[in-house]
């Protein structure tokens, strides 16, 4: 065969799409409703750029204009946080919502950065990859700051604990975020694990990384300086990840190029484990001007944004990009979502020594272009022009939506249907066995099956994790100043007030960081609600973040950012809305924090806060009676601060021997587990102290158990500590209710278990379902 | 008094190992897996991690690394080293100590406070504890089950160059399949131990589960000043 005739055999080569080509060829049909844009959106970006997009272009647009990226329909409400946002709070901001992650000052010269996102989607279709690519991509997001990060926390949510899917889905996800957590080496230090019908088909995969740096080293996404070079670094750009775009890919390169590509990403820690340690290296060498993540929408996203907060345009040669797969497409390689890359800004004088750092730790680096004059981002493709845009249309300036919003229809007889109507155990013997039930249900049951498949130690600074109410970390080795964090959300409470629950997910993550005895100081937010279309959906979203807004602005603790996960629904049935806060606290000496469990005899123990009769949406109701409805427990807030004071301060005077945040399953659960951390029992002989009804008469046995009123924690004090207590207690409510010691949980009158027993009914349920 | 903590790309606990160095009175000194340059220290830790992604097998890359064509003959001319969890299957790959490391019988990843008995008290990293002593530290892995032939196994016994034991659970369990509960061994000189938990998180007080891990330093720093005062 000669050369001639494999050069006529050969397929012909398809037409590059280039600007001049779609300049002149304007009714070429485009996929943009394959790829997920409207027809007015098309329209637009017609009319942004005077001509019709080439495919790269549109594809740059249609992952940039996604819900994930451009927050379409959520992004009208968001001025509710600066609404919400006094001059105080912002004083605790070095960097507000908008950057990678928002970084707040903890005092000494340390700035921390944390951040929740979702990655749930992908740990449904692929739980492992899925999972482990949630926690390298927050990482990500933290280290873009110029932070090292310092611990992971993974709020989850399943469908039903004995649901086949749910037995395919949650091994496969605690084994990714473990997988890639540990070896990356970021100690995991707590999270949720919750488990309602409502997740059966949309798992909620939550993903936080907290990060650490000094103030003078926060780094941003920007390129700026003419001539400045622009650097892709890290693992090389393959095929996955391309979600969309398989479409585009099969229908305009079906002769021979990539076909069907993987939707979920391919994660690789250990290339991300020394990508973390080259940038903090390329820091500390100050070579560094810019510096952005590549996650979604991969190269598409880390161009336009850095060009978009720049202040000038961008140059870009897009075939210097290494590849994994050689057939790689341009608009391919724009959309790649391939993990564990990042984008750097560098002035020319400094690219030797940022290579030379890139070459100490194997990572691979290349100039792919450089920062220019005007408004324009310019991609090329072997010297001809394929995209030119101004990178502000890309990035910032996509659609926003004001969708239709409507309180849903349902919601009255839900909030009519209360949990009074429900039967109550009456006898001291019911209301053991009902909490040896709780104790063993799906949401209370001992988590260690899961939380052992992570590392909590690595870094050697955690000071507090798992089960405890928060994860604890030093920052400052010398003087011992670190932070704690918390996540919660109860969903049902959403479900039945998302205004109110919203505000109590935001409760009860301060009170976890204040019952650790750090002072609350940031918030971050991960949103995972239905499908905005629907106008019950859109009303929930909006009544949530109302709440948080409105609820951080009396509490005095900023947002400092977070996410939106929209589209958690199957057919008509959406989750419970589940706005997961994450609260961050400070402490000057987190080796005075406060664990959770009783450790030591005759150790008084005071219950701090107002119980009322409040078993709507709780726990109990769920369990026992499968019931939800009615009105979620009071929102206080002026209790909820005074409580954290008093935690805050008696953790600082260092008296507390244990205290434990009361949420889910109320008294007798922080009780039980209180006793069973670290198997000191415990006499409860207050129990007509714990609170009184209406008529002032104290609460029966059950109800003073099982409430689930907000603003309380347990708090236990040595003998000798308990003056000192009552004196910072001031007006917070309180009653001391017991004495610790023993091998029983034992409340006078009414029941004694022994930690025996309690523990068999609390470690039994997952090993059941998941094997030892 | 200076030890020498060995980074490897992908090794994790090369910090915490330094800071217990440094807790126990001693000087850590940063070697590099690039450079066959020990630095003239009095012992080696080699840190847990996943060192190269722990990609083919654990440990079987990084025993190809510049900086053991340095360790080896020095370990086996007596100097002490100690690998840690990732270090001790580097430790196996190099054949300095015999046997290997394999998935956790029960396929999972384990972090738990571990109770060990310490079998061996006069190896360079454990004369300050005593023979029989129970010790908690941190086991954390996905690999940790200890294998070696009867014949190896008999042979580590016979010698009492088995350093470390699991307390096994109540069905007589240990916490991932090794072989005879082995936990750590020690080269027939005494200067390589290795074992898979991690004394270095239990050296500092609020941090880790226990104190019990100060001994492993301790010990090679009292040795190595004794003999440089009797040299």
């Amino acid at each position: 065969m000669s050369d001639t005739q494999t050069v006529q055999q050969a397929p012909a080569a398809p037409v590059l799409d280039t600007v001049e080509h779609a300049a002149g060829t304007p009714d070429v049909e485009q996929p943009w409703a394959e790829l997920g844009l409207k027809p007015d959106e098309y329209a637009n970006i017609r009319e942004i750029i005077g001509r019709r997009p080439t495919i790269a272009e549109l594809a740059m647009y249609s992952v940039m204009w996604s819900e994930h990226c451009s927050y379409k329909s959520s992004k009208i409400h968001f001025k509710l946080w600066g609404e919400n946002t006094t001059d105080e709070m912002r004083e605790k901001l070095l960097v507000g919502i908008g950057e990678n992650a928002g970084v707040v000052d903890i005092g000494d010269g340390w700035a921390v950065t944390f951040k929740v996102e979702s990655h749930n989607h992908p740990s449904y279709i692929e739980p492992y990859q899925g999972a482990a690519t949630g926690v390298g991509g927050i990482i990500r997001d933290i280290m873009s700051m110029g932070a090292r990060p310092i611990a992971v926390m993974d709020p989850l949510r399943f469908g039903n604990l004995h649901h086949p899917d749910t037995q395919r889905v949650l091994p496969g996800v605690v084994a990714g975020v473990g997988g890639y957590g540990n070896c990356i080496g970021l100690p995991n230090i707590g999270g949720e694990v919750v488990f309602d019908d409502c997740y059966q088909g949309n798992p909620l995969v939550n993903a936080l990384c907290v990060g650490a740096m000094r103030v003078e080293d926060i780094h941003l996404a920007k390129a700026s300086g003419v001539g400045n070079k622009v650097i892709l670094f890290g693992a090389k750009t393959g095929g996955d990840g391309i979600g969309g775009v398989s479409v585009l890919a099969s229908e305009t390169f079906d002769e021979g190029g990539p076909t069907k590509r993987p939707a979920v990403q391919v994660g690789d820690p250990f290339a991300e484990k020394v990508l973390i340690e080259c940038c903090l290296d390329l820091y500390k060498a100050g070579v560094v001007d810019g510096i952005q993540d590549l996650g979604g929408a991969g190269l598409s996203c880390a161009t336009s944004e850095l060009a978009s907060n720049g202040d000038g345009g961008m140059q870009v040669e897009l075939e210097l990009v290494p590849l994994r797969d050689a057939s790689l497409q341009p608009q391919e390689i724009l959309m790649s979502e391939s993990q564990e890359r990042m984008m750097a800004v560098v002035e020319p004088k400094h690219l030797d020594e940022f290579m030379a750092i890139t070459d100490k730790w194997d990572v691979e680096a290349t100039v792919i272009g450089e920062v220019t004059d005007g408004e324009h981002l310019v991609i090329t493709w072997h010297g001809e022009t394929i995209v030119d845009v101004p990178p502000r249309s890309v990035a910032h300036e996509g659609p926003t939506y004001d969708r239709p919003l409507a309180r849903p229809a349902y919601l009255d007889e839900l909030n009519a249907s209360g949990a009074a109507s429900l039967g109550r155990p009456e006898t001291g013997d019911d209301i053991r066995a009902q909490l040896l039930t709780l104790l063993g249900s799906p949401n209370l049951c001992d988590k260690s099956w899961i939380t052992d498949q992570y590392d909590r130690y690595v870094l050697g600074n955690t000071a507090l994790a798992q089960p405890d109410d928060s994860g604890v970390v030093r920052v400052d080795e010398e003087t011992g100043r670190g932070v704690a964090v918390s996540t919660d959300c109860n969903g049902r409470f959403a479900k039945l007030d998302p205004y109110a629950g919203a505000q109590l997910a935001l409760a009860e993550a301060y009170r976890n960081v204040a019952t650790a005895g750090a002072a609350p100081l940031a918030v971050t937010d991960c949103l995972n609600f239905g499908s905005p279309e629907d106008p019950g959906v859109m009303w929930q979203f909006r009544e949530a973040i109302r709440g948080i807004a409105e609820g951080c602005k009396f509490l005095g603790i900023p947002v400092t950012g977070g996410n939106v996960s929209f589209y958690n629904q199957t057919g008509d049935v959406a989750i419970h809305p589940t706005p997961v806060i994450g609260v961050l606290g400070v402490m000057d000496d987190v080796s005075k924090r406060s664990g959770s469990g009783f450790r030591s005899e005759d150790a008084h123990v005071y219950l701090l806060g107002t119980t009322r009769d409040e078993l709507d949406g709780s726990e109990w109701a769920h369990v026992v009676h499968k019931h939800l409805g009615g009105h979620p427990p009071k929102v206080d807030l002026a209790a909820e601060q005074a409580l954290g004071r008093v935690l805050v301060e008696a953790a600082r005077a260092g008296i507390v021997e244990a205290a434990h945040d009361l949420s889910e399953g109320g008294l007798a659960i922080a009780l039980a587990e209180a006793c069973m951390r670290h198997g000191v029992g415990v006499t409860i002989d207050g129990l007509d102290r714990v609170g009184v009804d209406d008529e002032g008469n104290a609460l029966d046995a059950f109800t003073a158990l099982f409430s689930e009123s907000s603003a309380r924690a347990l708090v236990a004090v040595p003998a000798g500590h308990a003056a000192e207590l009552e004196a910072l207690l001031g007006d917070v409510p309180h009653a001391r209710i017991g004495v610790t010691g023993g091998r029983d949980l034992e409340v006078t009158g009414v029941f004694t278990a022994s930690i025996a027993e309690l523990k068999a009914a609390h470690e039994f349920t997952l090993p059941a379902v998941f094997g030892a | 008094m200076r030890i020498g903590v060995v980074t490897f790309p992908g090794s994790l606990d090369d910090r915490d190992a330094a800071r217990a160095v440094r807790e126990c009175g001693g000087e850590a000194v940063a070697l590099w897996h690039g450079d066959a340059d020990l630095k003239g220290v009095d012992a080696v830790i080699l840190p847990g991690g996943f060192s190269y992604g722990d990609y083919l097998r654990c440990g079987a890359i990084a025993r190809f690394a510049p900086v053991m064509d340095a360790l080896v003959p020095a370990a086996k001319g007596g100097l002490p080293v100690l690998g840690i969890c990732n270090g001790f299957q580097v430790l196996t790959e190099s054949h300095l100590l015999p046997g290997a490391l394999i998935r956790n019988d029960h396929r999972k990843f384990n972090c738990v406070d571990q109770r060990l008995v310490v079998e061996n008290a006069s190896t360079a990293w454990t004369s300050d504890f005593e023979a029989g002593q129970e010790i908690t530290i941190v086991l954390k892995n996905g690999e940790g089950g200890y294998v070696a032939d009867e014949r190896t196994l008999d042979e580590l016994e016979g010698e009492g160059r088995v350093v470390f034991r699991y307390v096994t659970d109540a069905e007589g369990r240990n916490p991932n399949g090794s072989y005879r509960d082995i936990a750590g061994i020690t080269n027939e000189r005494g200067n390589v131990v290795g074992l898979m938990p991690h004394p270095e998180h239990a050296v500092e007080a609020g941090y880790g589960p226990s104190l019990d891990g100060r001994g492993f330093f301790t010990s090679i720093i009292t040795q190595t000043l004794e003999s440089a005062a009797n040299a």
